[in-house]
């Protein structure tokens, strides 16, 4: 029957949240039709599937929705058992991914959007709080890779790593916008050596939106976020 | 070897309160560790050097933060009176509502609590709203794990004693007979001996908001 199994993920081209869903469900092979919804005219099955927040990511499986990327993942890792496995096996383990996918989500994420949104006086401190953050986070990759990054493959492509790139894959173009370097081997060598593996994989760089749109969607969100305050 | 289990938490923190009620819910025998948050101990900074906060969990002396993370984790180890269903869309449902509880519903009614004006009002209107996705989650369930209490239900738990608080401090009704489903799942929640009997002192509780309440609405 055609609609067994049946794959849809509502999503647009710049979310980072609808990215790590695409990034899993081709990670783990899985065949999906992608609908690039338009938030300023969201479509009546997106409505329908997410009326609680109306937001990508979507995921519809066998016509059940299910919203919030990281549920989302869980469930593709729960439902989908082939490899690679998203998450570890281990309580312990998958606690502490857990943890620093949240850290990545709430506190780097917020941290980037501040930077992004600022200037002058107010973007010196947003600066300082995200370099605080990623250091934060460069000693808690020290726990994970205590032999520096691992090669990085589809294999063992996991969470974290879905959670990193989205977020943080694009950063030197984020860079380019806020017009500072975040990352780099002196002061975060860590993550640094590991975006630059994630960034290596042929499905990530497929994934990757063209580089000029993305700029042009940085400078557009920081030159309305600027405007807006100064008004 | 013997299981060592150590939660630190406060006396009125709901998000420990959380962890009390699975770690009772599955009979698991624990050392509860009450902070003092103006003066916190070394061993809560080194357990949580990250956040510095409350709850974490130490399990065998590995230490776990954050309250949706240490009730998965919890799940996951302990598997006897389980708060996650097996099925795959049914968990997802659940963690949904944890996050919803925790990312939207409490900060809204926290609003209420806290802002004064047309912000108040916004923040009003933002809890109805998400109030109302929570009453038609109820539609046709005793808790929102169905038949027996689940995560979504540990983590909407705060509703069941401390709305009253907020009532009774603000003046404002939060949870009227607009949501009914609610109300009644209050009730059943309230009435299972592992929740109330681990309530925090509803006195006690008056007098901490109490004073909230003053630092936000400073007599001008």
């Amino acid at each position: 029957m055609e609609e067994e199994n049946k794959v849809t993920l509502h999503g647009t081209w710049f979310s980072p949240y609808a990215k790590r869903v695409e990034l899993a469900l081709k990670l783990k092979g899985i065949p999906f039709e992608y609908v690039e919804e338009d938030l300023k005219n969201k479509s009546p099955l997106l409505l329908k599937y997410n009326p609680v927040y109306k937001k990508v990511p979507v995921l519809v499986h066998n016509g059940k929705p299910i919203a919030e990327s990281f549920c989302i993942i869980e469930y593709i890792d729960e439902t989908w058992k082939n490899s690679p496995q998203l998450l570890p096996e281990d309580p312990y383990k998958r606690a502490k991914v857990r943890f620093w996918s949240s850290f990545i989500h709430q506190q780097l994420y917020e941290a980037m959007l501040t930077v992004m949104k600022a200037a002058g006086e107010a973007q010196g401190k947003a600066i300082k709080e995200l370099l605080e953050k990623l250091q934060v986070l460069e000693e808690g990759m020290k726990d994970f890779f205590p032999n520096g990054t691992p090669s990085i493959s589809n294999r063992n492509m996991g969470i974290l790593e879905i959670m990193i790139c989205s977020l943080l894959g694009p950063y030197k173009l984020q860079e380019e916008v806020i017009g500072i370097k975040i990352i780099g081997p002196e002061k975060t060598p860590l993550i640094f050596s590991w975006l630059t593996a994630i960034n290596e994989l042929p499905l990530v760089k497929e994934l990757a939106p063209p580089q000029d749109k993305t700029v042009a969607l940085l400078k557009f969100v920081r030159e309305n976020a600027l405007k807006s305050s100064s008004a | 070897m013997a299981e060592e289990v150590k939660l630190f938490k406060t006396w009125s923190t709901p998000f420990g309160l959380r962890v009390v009620w699975a770690l009772k819910l599955k009979g698991i025998q624990y050392d509860a560790i009450d902070e003092d948050l103006s003066n916190k101990s070394a061993l809560l900074l080194q357990y949580n050097p990250v956040y510095k906060k409350v709850p974490v969990l130490v399990h065998n002396g590995k230490p776990i933060s954050e309250s949706l993370v240490i009730l998965e984790y919890i799940d996951e180890t302990w598997k006897q009176n389980p708060i996650l269903p097996q099925d795959p869309l049914e968990k997802a449902r659940e963690r949904f509502w944890a996050k919803f509880n925790d990312e939207k519903l409490l900060p809204s009614i926290w609003g209420v609590f806290t802002k004064e004006g047309k912000e108040r009002e916004e923040a009003i209107a933002d809890s109805l709203e998400n109030l109302q996705f929570v009453e038609e989650e109820l539609t046709g369930k005793k808790f929102f794990g169905g038949e027996k209490i689940g995560l979504a239900d540990l983590v909407f738990g705060w509703l069941a004693y401390l709305i009253c608080v907020f009532e009774e401090v603000t003046g404002l009704k939060i949870i009227d007979e607009r949501f009914p489903l609610l109300l009644a799942w209050i009730q059943e929640f309230s009435e299972l001996p592992i929740i109330k009997d681990n309530f925090p002192p509803h006195d006690k509780l008056i007098i901490r908001y109490q004073a909230f309440y003053e630092k936000y609405h400073p007599a001008k």
